[in-house]
């Protein structure tokens, strides 16, 4: 390959566009020719000083609110609202089909679990109000740890997956599901993931669900019960249950 | 689907991505107020068109509506925005990602460097400043983190096209005057 080739295709490599084949004769091109290098490498780290430094704009919360509020009032009838008095003037298929959608999940899924989710969703959203987030903030599992040991009468893992992405920021204390908890907080991005943990027997396989637009991960391993909870896409929460899980089965 | 199912679904889908959206739409816009509006008035047509979305890639689903919907704005209220010429041909001339006059400047890329160096400010002034199709790639794929595919599939272009707009909008980056300006020395005496 010669240097107006590797030229060409610049960007398609530093963004990992290019197939195998074509990234490796550049590799090889790079490391024999230090002009193109330089070049290279100038590209890359452009890239990444942008990424680290162009403003992202997140939705300002009342936002979402409006959004919320202003779609069609049609569709607002919940079906699993709390209320059932617009049963009584429900049509008998509408009826059929909202006893469906109102009870098909919970026959899917123990109710407390539902329950549960329902008050973690409710934690993540209290955590992104006010100023409460953290009641330790540091990027330092070193520090969070000695902090927890002061206030939890168990030891959660607290993994450093900034390599990955998710930056640990703090940690704050946490009342649910009818005991303490600890919520440790991390960033991946701009978005924020609330991680409760608690301690619980057993191990169970990873569960995803949804609710008002929050995605969450559960599982339990290593005698604690996670909960992720975070508007991060279902993917990427994932992966993050997965360095999650690594980490606590480790820690046994 | 009943309409509470259905909406529950767009919640579940669409909702998520409402910081993507966010960050489009003002990085379009480039102001909060006439991003939220279009932001709103995306997501309700999205709503509306919700029934004919199929699959579960919801972020580029809803943030080819929300492109949409931000050039529909910027043509009646800043047409000056849009019609500004952009022109890919000067792809083959332009768009190599090396400037042959300076491979072999041995200090490095007094660009790259001064982009290194940039204040948030003056980079955020420099994005904003590119042409909207430029910028839109650049956010795109730099702040979304979207695949060339993903991005072609938002812009409605081939992908090639989308290789092409990255490379122009990342050389006007690094040639933005104010950018240089921060360098604030000749070229020469850039250390390395």
């Amino acid at each position: 390959m010669i240097c107006r080739d590797v030229q060409d295709l610049a960007h398609g490599y530093v963004d990992g566009e290019l197939d195998l084949v074509k990234s490796l004769e550049i590799d090889q091109h790079l490391a024999g020719c230090p002009a193109c290098k330089v070049q290279y490498d100038s590209l890359r780290e452009s890239g990444s000083s942008l990424r680290a430094h162009a403003d992202y704009h997140a939705a300002a919360p009342p936002l979402r609110s409006r959004i919320v509020a202003a779609l069609p009032d049609e569709a607002r009838a919940a079906p699993r609202a709390a209320s059932w008095g617009w049963l009584r003037w429900a049509s008998p298929y509408a009826f059929g089909l909202a006893l469906i959608v109102a009870i098909g999940p919970m026959l899917l899924r123990p109710g407390a679990d539902e329950r549960l989710a329902q008050e973690v969703v409710a934690g993540h959203v209290r955590s992104m109000l006010g100023n409460h987030l953290t009641d330790v903030t540091s990027s330092d599992q070193h520090t969070v740890k000695p902090w927890m040991a002061g206030r939890l009468d168990f030891s959660p893992p607290v993994g450093d997956f900034s390599a990955q992405g998710y930056a640990l920021a703090g940690a704050r204390l946490e009342y649910l599901g009818e005991r303490k908890a600890v919520a440790l907080v991390y960033r991946q991005r701009q978005h924020v993931i609330n991680l409760f943990i608690w301690p619980e027997g057993g191990s169970m396989p990873l569960r995803q669900s949804s609710q008002r637009g929050y995605n969450m991960a559960h599982f339990a391993a290593g005698g604690m019960s996670f909960w992720a909870v975070s508007d991060l896409n279902p993917e990427e929460l994932k992966s993050f249950a997965g360095l999650l899980r690594g980490n606590a089965e480790g820690a046994r | 689907m009943s309409d509470g199912a259905r909406k529950r679904r767009f919640e579940e889908v669409v909702l998520p991505h409402l910081d993507a959206a966010f960050n489009l739409a003002r990085w379009l816009t480039r102001n909060d107020q006439d991003a939220q509006d279009v932001v709103q008035d995306a997501y309700l047509r999205a709503f509306r068109f919700f029934d004919g979305f199929r699959g579960n890639e919801g972020r580029g689903w809803m943030l080819a509506i929300v492109r949409h919907t931000c050039y529909s704005w910027l043509k009646k209220n800043r047409p000056a925005e849009v019609n500004a010429v952009f022109d890919d041909d000067e792809h083959s001339e332009e768009a190599a990602a090396f400037d042959p006059e300076i491979v072999g400047a041995a200090g490095g890329n007094p660009e790259a460097i001064a982009l290194q160096n940039a204040h948030r400010r003056i980079l955020n002034q420099a994005i904003a400043a590119l042409p909207v199709g430029f910028r839109e790639v650049l956010i795109l794929r730099e702040l979304e983190d979207m695949s060339y595919k993903e991005i072609a599939r938002i812009i409605d272009v081939p992908m090639g096209t989308v290789m092409s707009r990255l490379a122009r909008a990342r050389k006007l980056l690094q040639q933005s005057a104010p950018l240089r300006a921060l360098n604030g020395m000749p070229a020469a005496e850039v250390k390395k």
